[in-house]
């Protein structure tokens, strides 16, 4: 599963929460870090940043009784295009290709190339996932770039293809392209904000996604909505009516947001709650999960 | 300590630095529009806004053009939304030393493809697009909006990461035409490009071959420019303004990008805090239900804010903070961003 979503949104979050309801449930699960930048390790409570190698976030029954094992690693562009070069037979020259900007300039005669690379990796440890390879993954989150540069990264593959280069790069286009192809392999699950701008954008990349990526999109999440509060405000006055008028404006406003992205992408949409935490961490998490599986199931279901 | 009022009053550019997603497009054009109400003449170049904002503003499409946005008045209003391709382009045709070379390079495939991804040429040509504007005279104030990128500060470093990748070594070497310089480049070079080659196709490499080849000579022009806008940067009529959000993540960037400003060129001068909760005051005594819990939940996101701001205030001295609050929805015309103005310059 591919998270995206413009930045600020929680596609973090997000991420974090659908892996440990898929931990939970029972799923070894990994998440993939792209831009090599988050609060990951902080939400499961951990303080270690992340790395090429798979760190285990949460052991097996950790969740849970009966809960799997959930891990996590990064896959930069740069990490991806080094062990590329590795597997075929180029370690040696690939510090010098970075050393010397060449890299740079290969990167930008073909667009797209950086985010191949970082798909191919995916679909590598996808199709070990699909061989039930011992310890391999059972589900996979990605947690992707940010919006506008997710339709890019998602399309690259296509776009390569276009653009016709010859043997491996375009090998694993093609590889890439049926991966994302398969809705029982892999789908996008997008998340936004009720607000304004977030809904439209989340719109257009659903759509653009859909179009130029080919590409089955999961419920949309939309994250950090408040809890919904009947205010009674009848004798109220001061400061709890200001607080109440102010909490009841917000709250139409999410709810008319939530109604237009319903009746501009007809997806299922799943609802998280604003947290009135300060740092998110374990708890938190456990909340959010609460309220997501229950929700994805019933989406699923329809 | 001087305010954002006076900054608005005396510099001639200011530079709105911060993350992605915390109203920076909003932030650059309510200064600049306050600017143009107290008669000076301002103009704001945008990056990448957000589609009603960019309607506010009269824009229509990138544009490397100011065109002035109506109904304004006072010193008026100016707008464009930085084409960075046409930019580019022209930056190319200035500096090609003939009419066949400026082609020869805007021809090139490698070339073309680099105003899109290559990283850091947006940053460039907003730089680029500020120093033509500023030296144009037309103004009395430039306001600036960065591109959004992860780290605000990766637009300090662009233009050296631009003229790197022009400068590229090995392609350089490439160039060489006779054969005693093929030797000097080595039998290990020539393994590398032979490497590149099978890996993504020969006609890449002698793209870049040809990009370099009609690059010569052009590079002075570039660093020349380069030099004269980081000058500018660190004049004493310039200023930069960070836009953050009361959040954690991008306070913490903040005083990361105003830390690594300071090293480089100069230090931030105002700091604009926007979508911040207000705040009701803690639960009277006695008070319960619904209503309890809202002002207990309203009460605790402003606190949490507000602990935030301060930390970027006391880590800033020097630079006064204006917080501006939540507001209903997005910006849709001059109304909106006056009111935000009121909220900034109050």
């Amino acid at each position: 599963m591919i998270v995206a979503g413009k930045g600020g949104v929680g596609k973090t979050t997000v991420s974090a929460t659908l892996a440990y309801v898929a931990a939970r449930a029972g799923l070894r699960t990994l998440i993939v870090e792209v831009e090599g930048k988050s609060g990951l390790p902080e939400l499961f409570g951990r303080n270690e940043a992340l790395s090429y190698e798979e760190t285990v976030l949460l052991a097996e029954g950790e969740a849970g009784r009966g809960a799997a094992e959930l891990r996590a690693r990064t896959l930069t562009p740069d990490d991806a295009l080094v062990e590329y070069l590795e597997s075929h037979g180029l370690r040696r020259v690939s510090k010098r290709l970075s050393s010397t900007g060449t890299l740079d300039v290969v990167a930008t005669a073909i667009p797209g190339i950086k985010d191949i690379l970082v798909l191919g990796k995916v679909k590598q440890l996808e199709v070990l996932s699909a061989s039930g390879a011992e310890g391999a993954p059972e589900f996979i989150v990605v947690d992707a770039p940010a919006a506008g540069h997710a339709v890019s990264f998602l399309a690259s593959a296509y776009g390569l293809l276009d653009a016709a280069p010859v043997g491996p790069i375009r090998a694993q286009a093609i590889e890439v392209t049926s991966l994302l192809g398969d809705p029982a392999r892999c789908q996008v699950m997008l998340v936004t904000i009720p607000e304004e701008t977030p809904v439209n954008e989340a719109v257009d990349t659903a759509f653009h996604l859909e179009d130029r990526a080919g590409v089955k999109l999961a419920p949309i999440v939309v994250n950090a909505v408040w809890p919904h509060l009947d205010l009674v405000m009848d004798g109220s006055e001061g400061s709890v009516r200001a607080a109440a008028e102010f909490r009841s404006q917000r709250q139409a406003l999410q709810e008319e947001q939530i109604a237009r992205l319903a009746s501009m992408l007809p997806l299922p949409q799943v609802i998280l709650p604003f947290l009135f935490t300060t740092e998110l961490g374990r708890g938190d998490l456990e909340v959010l999960a609460e309220s997501f599986a229950p929700q994805l199931a019933a989406a699923e279901g329809r | 300590m001087s305010s954002l009022e006076q900054l608005v009053l005396e510099r001639r550019v200011i530079i709105c630095a911060g993350p992605g997603g915390v109203g920076k497009t909003t932030t650059a054009a309510a200064i600049a529009l306050h600017a143009a109400r107290l008669g000076r003449r301002s103009c704001v170049v945008t990056i990448d806004p957000a589609k009603r904002l960019a309607d506010a503003l009269g824009l229509k499409e990138l544009t490397n053009e100011a065109s002035p946005v109506e109904g304004v008045g006072g010193g008026g209003l100016w707008a464009l939304m930085l084409d960075t391709k046409s930019t580019f382009d022209e930056v190319v045709i200035r500096n090609a030393g003939s009419e066949e070379q400026a082609r020869a390079i805007l021809d090139n495939r490698l070339y073309r493809n680099i105003s899109g991804a290559l990283g850091g040429t947006q940053e460039y040509m907003a730089m680029e697009k500020l120093y033509e504007l500023y030296q144009s005279g037309r103004f009395d104030l430039v306001v600036v909006d960065t591109p959004p990128t992860r780290h605000a500060l990766e637009f300090l470093d662009a233009p050296g990461r631009l003229l790197r990748f022009l400068n590229n070594r090995i392609f350089r070497l490439l160039m060489m035409p006779t054969r005693a310089s093929l030797r000097a480049v080595g039998v290990a070079t020539q393994m590398l490009l032979r490497t590149v080659s099978k890996v993504v196709g020969g006609a890449m490499v002698s793209d870049a071959v040809a990009f370099f080849t009609a690059f010569e000579g052009m590079e002075q022009g570039f660093r020349d420019r380069a030099a004269k806008v980081e000058q500018l940067l660190s004049d004493e009529r310039t200023a930069f303004v960070v836009v953050s959000s009361p959040r954690r993540d991008a306070t913490t960037e903040a005083v990361y990008f105003a830390d690594r400003l300071r090293e480089s060129a100069g230090s931030v001068e105002a700091i604009v805090v926007n979508r911040m909760f207000p705040s009701f005051g803690p639960v009277p005594e006695g008070l319960s239900g619904p209503l309890a819990e809202n002002l207990e939940q309203l009460d605790r996101v402003a606190g949490r804010e507000e602990r935030y701001v301060e930390e970027l205030a006391r880590r800033l001295p020097g630079a006064p903070v204006v917080r501006v609050p939540f507001l209903a929805g997005d910006i849709h015309d001059l109304h909106g961003l006056d009111e935000i103005a009121r909220w900034m310059f109050p």
